[in-house]
C-alpha cells in the first residue's frame, strides 16, 4: 500500500460519507456544509493526481461560489431550516433494488474495461501542463472555438439570471 | 551550503540525516522533516500575529492623537501577551439555540484559512514553504474558505444581527473577489508565470508598480474590501449592528477571529509587496557586484520582505483609520458598476500593450503611460457624469421664491 | 517533496490543529457557569423582539449569481494570461473577445436594473 493509495482511500471515504450525510441530514444548512466537505474531497483527489490548477479551480468555483450560492438560497427562502416528516416514502424498497441493480451493472461493465489494469503513459518530465493548457485554449487548431463558445454560454447564463430575477421582481 | 547561505535546506538536511541515523527510511524522514518545517512556519506566522496586536493598537492610538498601551513592559510591548491570557481565561458562552458544531468550527476555519496562505509566502529566495506553480490562484482559493467561515459564524449564532452582518460581509467579499482576481492577473501577464516566487524573480530589474500603478491601486482597494476592514467594514459597524457576525463569540473564539483578521491584513500587505514591489528582492542587481554579494543573503532578504510587508500593512491601517465607513449599497454598486469594468478594461489594455510593446524598448514607458492615460480617461468620464448629474439636480430643484418684505 | 500538494495537505492538517490548541487551553482554564441570562441572544442589552429569522433582500442572491458567472470567467482567463507571453498577437485578441462578450453581459445586467441596491 503506497501512501498515495492510503490517501486516496481516506479521501474516497470522506467523499462518500459526506455525500451520504448531504442526503440524509435533516438540517438544510448542515447539508450544504457536508456538500462543501464532499467537494473539498474531490479537490484533494485532483491534488493527488498532481493537477494543482484543477484542484484550486474546484475550490474556487465549487466551494467559493456554488456552495455560497446554495447557502444563500437556503437562507433566503426557507423559514424553517429542518426537514419535517419521514425521510423515505413508501417506494423505498423498489428504489433500493433499482439502485443495487444499477450499481451491479456499472460494476460489471467497468470491470471488463482494461483501463484499470494498464498504467497510463507517464508525462515526460519538464512538461509544463499549465502552459500547454493555456496554449491549447487559444490556438486555432486546438480549443479556441470551445473557449469562445464558453463565454457565450456564460453570457446566456447571465441573461437567464436577469430574466428570472426581473420576472420575480414585478 | 552553510547555515547562513541556505538556512532551510541546511537544517532540513541535518534533520533528515538525524532521522535516517535513527533508522527511518527516506520517505517518513522527509515527511517528518516537512512537518517540523510546517510547524516552524506556522509558529512564525502566529508570532507575527501577536506582534501585530501591539502594532495595531499603537498605530491607531497615534492616529487618534493618544498614546496607546504603555503600561505593560516598555512601550507596552508585552500587551499582546496580557491580551492572550485574558482571552483564554474568559468564559466561553454559547448562546441558546446556537448550532454548536458549526458555531465552534467557524473561528477555527477562519484562522486556518489565513494560516494556509503562509505555505506559499516567499519570505526570501530560499525561505518559503512550497513554490507551487499556481500560487496566485491559491490565494483566491483560501479566500473562499474565509468567506464560508463568515457565513457559518453568522448563521450559527442564532442572532439576527449576526446574520445581517454575515450576509453583508459575504456579499462584499464575493463581489470584490472579481477585481482582486483581475488585479492578480496583471502581474501574471507581465511576469509570465503564476507562481509567487516567479513573479518576485521577474521583478529583479524593475518593480511592477512602475509598469502598472493602476493594478496596484485595484489590488489595494479589493484587498481592503476582502479583509472586511474600514472603509468596507459595514459588517462590524458598531453603531449599526454591534460587531456583526461575531457578536455571540466570547473569549478565545473571538480572539481567533481577531488574530485572523490582523494576520490576514499583514499577509495582504506582504502580497502587495510581492506582486508589485519586488518582494524580497530590491537591490536591482547591486548584489551581483562582488563587493555586495552579502546582500543576497537569505536573512537580508527576509528583513527586506518584512519591511515591505509592514509598509503595506501600514498603508492598510492608514486607510482604515482615516476614512469613514461606506454604506452597503454604495459598496456593492461601486464594485459592480465601476471597479469590475475598470478592472477588465485594465486587463485588456495591459494584455494588448504587453504583447505589442514587449520586444521594443518602449516597454516600460508604454505600460506606464497606458495606465496613466486609462486613469485620466476614467476620471474624465466620471467628471462628465457627475457634472451632468449636478446640472440635472439643479434643474429639478425648487426655484427660490422671493418673499416680498413688508 | 515529490508532490508539493502533499506539503499543502500537511499544512492544512496542522493549520487546523494550531487554532484548536488555544481553544482547548481555554476549555480547561476558563470558568464554565452557564445561566439562561448569559446565554440569551444579544440585542443591545434588551430582550429580543421578534424571532431571529428575518426576510432578507433577494438582491443578495442576485449578486451571488452575477459573481458566479464572473468567477468562472476569471478562471478561464488564468491559463490565457499564463500562456500569452509565448503566443502571437492573435491569442491576445481572442482573450479580449472573451472578456468583451462578458462585459456586454455585465452592461446588460446593469441596464436591466439588477445591480441596484444591496
Amino acid at each position: 500500500m503506497t501512501p498515495d493509495q492510503i490517501i486516496f482511500l481516506l479521501c474516497a471515504a470522506l467523499i462518500v460519507s459526506s455525500a451520504l450525510m448531504v442526503v440524509t441530514t435533516r438540517n438544510l444548512v448542515h447539508a450544504a456544509l457536508w456538500l462543501v466537505a464532499a467537494l473539498f474531497g474531490v479537490a484533494i483527489l485532483f491534488g493527488l493526481l498532481q493537477a494543482g490548477f484543477l484542484a484550486l479551480v474546484q475550490v474556487v468555483i465549487y466551494i467559493g461560489a456554488i456552495a455560497v450560492l446554495f447557502i444563500f438560497a437556503v437562507m433566503l427562502t426557507r423559514r424553517e431550516m429542518r426537514d419535517k416528516g419521514p425521510q423515505v416514502n413508501q417506494n423505498w424498497g423498489i428504489g433500493a433494488v433499482l439502485a443495487l441493480l444499477t450499481f451491479g451493472g456499472l460494476a460489471y461493465i467497468l470491470s471488463s474495461w482494461d483501463g484499470f489494469s494498464s498504467t497510463a503513459k507517464a508525462i515526460p518530465l519538464g512538461t509544463d501542463s499549465l502552459m500547454m493548457l493555456g496554449k491549447a485554449l487559444v490556438s486555432p487548431d486546438a480549443f479556441v472555438l470551445p473557449f469562445e463558445v464558453a463565454s457565450i454560454l456564460l453570457l446566456a447564463a447571465l441573461v437567464g439570471a436577469v430574466f428570472i430575477a426581473s420576472a420575480s421582481k414585478d | 551550503m552553510t547555515f547562513w547561505n541556505d538556512p532551510i535546506n541546511f537544517i532540513a538536511g541535518w534533520l533528515r540525516s538525524v532521522f535516517t541515523d535513527w533508522g527511518l527510511t527516506d520517505g517518513p524522514a522527509n515527511v517528518i522533516t516537512s512537518l517540523i518545517g510546517i510547524v516552524v512556519m506556522i509558529l512564525f506566522a502566529m508570532l507575527i500575529a501577536i506582534a501585530l496586536v501591539w502594532v495595531e493598537r499603537k498605530v491607531v492610538a497615534r492616529f487618534q492623537d493618544r498614546l496607546g498601551p504603555n503600561r505593560i513592559g516598555p512601550f507596552g510591548i508585552f500587551q499582546p501577551f496580557a491580551d492572550i491570557v485574558k482571552l483564554i481565561i474568559k468564559e466561553d458562552i454559547t448562546p441558546a439555540g446556537a448550532d454548536k458544531a458549526v458555531f465552534n468550527m467557524a473561528p477555527v476555519m477562519s484562522l486556518a484559512s489565513v494560516i494556509l496562505i503562509w505555505a506559499i509566502v516567499p519570505l526570501a529566495s530560499k525561505i518559503y514553504g512550497v513554490d507551487i506553480n499556481v500560487g496566485v490562484l491559491y490565494l483566491v482559493a483560501v479566500g473562499s474558505f474565509g468567506t464560508l467561515s463568515v457565513i457559518m459564524a453568522g448563521w450559527a449564532s442564532n442572532n439576527k444581527y449576526a446574520l445581517i452582518g454575515a450576509f453583508r460581509m459575504v456579499a462584499t467579499m464575493i463581489s470584490y473577489e472579481i477585481p482582486m482576481v483581475v488585479a492578480l492577473l496583471i502581474p501574471t501577464i507581465i511576469a509570465g508565470t503564476m507562481s509567487v516566487k516567479g513573479i518576485t524573480e521577474a521583478q529583479s530589474n524593475l518593480w511592477f508598480v512602475v509598469l502598472s500603478p493602476l493594478g496596484l491601486l485595484l489590488f489595494m482597494i479589493s484587498a481592503i474590501a476582502e479583509l472586511g476592514r474600514s472603509p468596507f467594514d459595514l459588517n462590524e459597524a458598531e453603531s449599526e449592528i454591534v460587531a456583526g457576525f461575531h457578536i455571540e463569540y466570547t473569549g478565545m473564539k473571538f480572539g481567533l477571529f481577531y488574530a485572523g483578521e490582523l494576520l490576514h491584513a499583514f499577509t495582504f500587505g506582504g502580497f502587495m509587496a510581492v506582486l508589485f514591489f519586488g518582494g524580497y528582492g530590491g537591490f536591482f542587481g547591486l548584489e551581483k557586484l562582488s563587493a555586495f554579494t552579502w546582500l543576497s543573503n537569505p536573512f537580508i532578504e527576509l528583513v527586506v520582505f518584512l519591511v515591505k510587508a509592514l509598509i503595506g500593512y501600514w498603508i492598510i491601517m492608514w486607510v482604515k483609520y482615516s476614512m469613514p465607513r461606506i454604506r452597503i449599497d454604495h459598496m456593492l454598486t461601486f464594485n459592480w458598476k465601476f471597479l469590475t469594468p475598470l478592472a477588465f478594461v485594465l486587463l485588456m489594455v495591459t494584455a494588448l500593450f504587453d504583447k505589442i510593446l514587449a520586444p521594443t524598448q518602449f516597454y516600460v514607458l508604454g505600460m506606464f503611460f497606458s495606465n496613466i492615460s486609462l486613469a485620466w480617461i476614467v476620471i474624465e468620464i466620471l467628471r462628465r457624469i457627475s457634472k451632468r448629474e449636478r446640472i440635472e439636480h439643479e434643474r429639478n430643484a425648487e426655484p427660490v421664491i422671493q418673499v416680498a418684505h413688508p | 517533496m515529490q508532490n508539493e500538494w502533499l506539503y499543502i495537505g500537511l499544512f492544512i492538517v496542522i493549520g487546523v490543529i494550531v487554532p484548536i490548541v488555544p481553544l482547548i487551553a481555554s476549555h480547561f482554564l476558563a470558568p464554565h457557569k452557564p445561566n439562561p441570562i448569559k446565554q440569551s441572544t444579544y440585542e443591545c442589552g434588551i430582550e429580543t423582539v421578534g424571532e431571529s429569522w428575518v426576510q432578507f433582500k433577494s438582491q443578495y442572491y442576485i449578486f451571488a449569481l452575477v459573481f458566479l458567472v464572473f468567477d468562472v470567467e476569471t478562471v478561464f482567463l488564468f491559463p490565457w494570461a499564463l500562456a500569452m507571453g509565448n503566443l502571437p498577437l492573435f491569442a491576445v485578441i481572442e482573450g479580449i473577445i472573451f472578456i468583451l462578450i462578458l462585459l456586454a453581459g455585465l452592461t446588460f445586467t446593469w441596464r436591466k436594473g439588477l445591480l441596484e441596491w444591496a
